[in-house]
């Protein structure tokens, strides 16, 4: 008698552990059994493998000339709230000593100090962003890109404090009432969550250049895998004298300047 | 226990009535923030933090500070406080409350905040600083209730007590650290990037926690008549003094690195907030007041017959209170964020419905202490006729 109800007692235990795994397992995903296989690569990603990177040519960017800004901000539904407060920008023009603060600047050349320079998010391959976001919702992708899951993003804002570029923008009311042209290729975001630059992803996976890349008249913006030595961007590089973003700070960005 | 916090006299009403009304205040304008989003706050693109932040910051500094008694009493056997500590790990869990209320108040989706345990991430320190304060608050609300339920009952705490309450020691510590982390870890934000922030915080938190202490004490004899004791509220001057002290020396190390390697990117923030740059300079008269008034209030401290005197040691130690609430909270939080990464200089002012949901949230805090103290006195009261 005893020893039939503590055999139930043991089936009935071991059902009941199977099926909270297998609660757990849904519930949670970093303990589920069954890991999912994204069909959209033939093969799997080798993280590292690829880096994307940009080179700008600033002695080709006209001065008013804003096509890249327009393409990306409208391919990107980026909402402009005529109000800096709370703007909200992936990629703009800023001069010399804002976007280089730690460069030289005792005797500024005429020409540079006039000029504009563009910014945007560096992809920095040590990012300080992905680092100190709580949930994981900025994130670094296996070919460099820093991207953003707007639905997990909890607008905590620690990547906007973390960034040394200012690139990160926070949707403090609601964008859709500000996208004044809005496309259907792309979403838009809710209240409450950060955005930023993402490398045209949405443009790569369509073998696309981003779109800054293709809006720019002059070709000052060269596109391309940092890792492959025989890229065009690699081959511009070793060929060119080059300036990062505040390179001291150890992020190593992915963005690199002619001046 | 808890029944006791539902009789008391008519001024105990007309205090809860009012913090309620202010949290209710608080809760509705809240709401206009959760439906709005964070436009309706003074913070924008560049100074993306604001008071909410500042008052988190400080508050996890007013919990940590309960180690102040609770160390000496448990550890060096040190009497007088044996009536003192309890309020102390009561402020701890009040304050716990506040700041964890006030990261609630701060984030753009609320909602979502689960995200921060189903998707962890262990190289956050938001992490470390979620596990940290939810653990601190546990193990005091529970060490405090224990204690004070063995009192009411006459019997001896339970001896799984003591661990407990010795774990809450480094943990106190542990929780302004990783605080301070939350800031020291980022690169470009040069005014936090500082090996000492982490000392700084726990010296003006032990300064400011315990000065609070004080008052909260010197509160509870006024309107209960319940006394912890000049003896305990002396010696806890004395420590709060020598943690201000400490703060000070700090806050010099500071000027001195700052100032004398005259690296810009270090000096900006600093030269922004104690004597102005680029012509702007909206926090120079605040700061100074604030560093003035804590200099002043530890002179007064530090004199025993000044600090003996019921008047004196009030006015120093909300005057100390205050020069750190505006040293950590609008210095340390607004300043980080001046110039922006793009050297812009930027003023932040908080909005009507900011400062109304601060207060809310200082409504909850204050009110739940309220109840845990009158549970506290209504005991010791009972126990000690």
């Amino acid at each position: 008698m005893m020893n039939e109800q503590r055999r139930e007692f043991i089936k009935k235990t071991a059902l009941g552990v199977l099926v909270g795994l297998g609660a757990a397992s849904g519930l949670v995903p970093a303990f589920s059994l069954e890991k999912t296989v994204l069909p959209v690569w033939d093969e799997q990603p080798v993280p590292g493998k690829i880096r994307w990177g940009m080179l700008i040519d600033t002695r080709k960017c006209k001065e008013d000339c804003k096509q890249c800004m327009v393409a990306c901000h409208h391919e990107h539904n980026v909402p402009d709230f005529r109000n800096k407060k709370e703007e909200i920008k992936w990629i703009w023009k800023n001069q010399y000593q804002q976007v280089f603060p730690t460069a030289s600047q005792q005797f500024p050349g005429k020409e540079t100090q006039e000029r504009s320079y563009l910014a945007l998010c560096n992809h920095c391959a040590d990012s300080p962003c992905t680092r100190v976001c709580p949930t994981g919702a900025t994130f670094k992708r296996w070919d460099g890109i820093v991207a953003m899951d707007y639905h997990r993003c909890i607008g905590c804002r620690f990547c906007m404090a973390s960034c040394p570029y200012g690139s990160r923008s926070f949707n403090w009311q609601d964008p859709r009432t500000a996208i004044h042209d809005p496309v259907t290729t792309y979403p838009t975001r809710e209240q409450g969550v950060v955005e930023k630059c993402n490398f045209c992803s949405d443009r790569l996976v369509k073998g696309q250049q981003p779109a800054c890349i293709e809006a720019c008249p002059e070709q000052a913006l060269t596109f391309g895998d940092l890792n492959d030595p025989r890229s065009d961007i690699r081959l511009l590089l070793e060929s060119n004298e080059t300036m990062q973003r505040k390179p001291e700070l150890g992020t190593k960005p992915s963005v690199f300047y002619i001046i | 226990m808890i029944e006791k916090a539902l009789k008391g006299n008519r001024s105990y009403w007309i205090w809860i009535a009012l913090l309620v009304s202010v949290i209710g205040i608080g809760l509705s304008v809240y709401n206009q923030q959760r439906w709005f989003g964070l436009t309706v706050t003074g913070m924008g693109r560049d100074i993306s933090w604001g008071l909410y932040i500042a008052q988190f910051t400080f508050l996890v500094g007013v919990a940590a500070s309960a180690v102040m008694v609770v160390l000496p009493y448990y550890l060096h056997n040190q009497k007088e406080f044996a009536k003192t500590v309890i309020i102390g790990e009561f402020m701890a869990v009040s304050a716990t409350m506040m700041s964890m209320l006030f990261i609630m108040a701060d984030m753009g989706r609320p909602d979502r905040i689960l995200n921060i345990i189903l998707y962890p991430n262990p190289r956050s320190i938001v992490f470390w600083d979620v596990l940290a304060l939810s653990g601190y608050l546990i193990i005091n609300l529970i060490s405090g209730w224990a204690m004070l339920g063995a009192e009411k009952k006459g019997v001896a705490p339970s001896a799984w007590l003591k661990p407990l309450v010795y774990l809450s020691i480094p943990w106190a510590f542990s929780i302004h650290t990783v605080t301070a982390f939350l800031y020291a870890g980022m690169p470009g934000r040069h005014l936090w990037l500082t090996a000492v922030l982490a000392p700084r915080f726990l010296a003006s938190a032990f300064a400011a926690g315990t000065a609070l202490l004080i008052l909260v004490s010197l509160v509870l004899k006024r309107s209960t008549g319940f006394d912890t004791g000049k003896e305990a509220r002396e010696k806890l001057a004395i420590l709060a003094t020598y943690a201000g002290l400490a703060n000070i020396f700090l806050l010099g190390m500071e000027f001195f690195t700052t100032f004398y390697s005259n690296v810009p990117a270090h000096k900006e923030s600093l030269q922004y907030l104690y004597f102005g740059l680029e012509g702007k300079y909206q926090f120079v008269s605040l700061m100074w007041f604030s560093l003035i008034s804590g200099v002043v209030s530890i002179a007064v401290l530090l004199f025993p017959a000044l600090r003996r005197s019921t008047k004196w040691l009030i006015a120093a130690c909300s005057f100390l209170v205050l020069s750190i609430w505006i040293d950590k909270g609008v210095g340390l939080i607004i300043g980080g964020f001046i110039p922006s990464p793009l050297e812009e200089i930027v003023e932040y002012n908080p909005t009507s419905t900011e400062i109304l949901i601060a207060l809310g949230i200082w409504g909850i805090g204050i009110l739940l202490l309220t109840v845990l103290l009158k549970v506290t006195v209504a005991v010791k009261m009972e126990t000690d006729s």
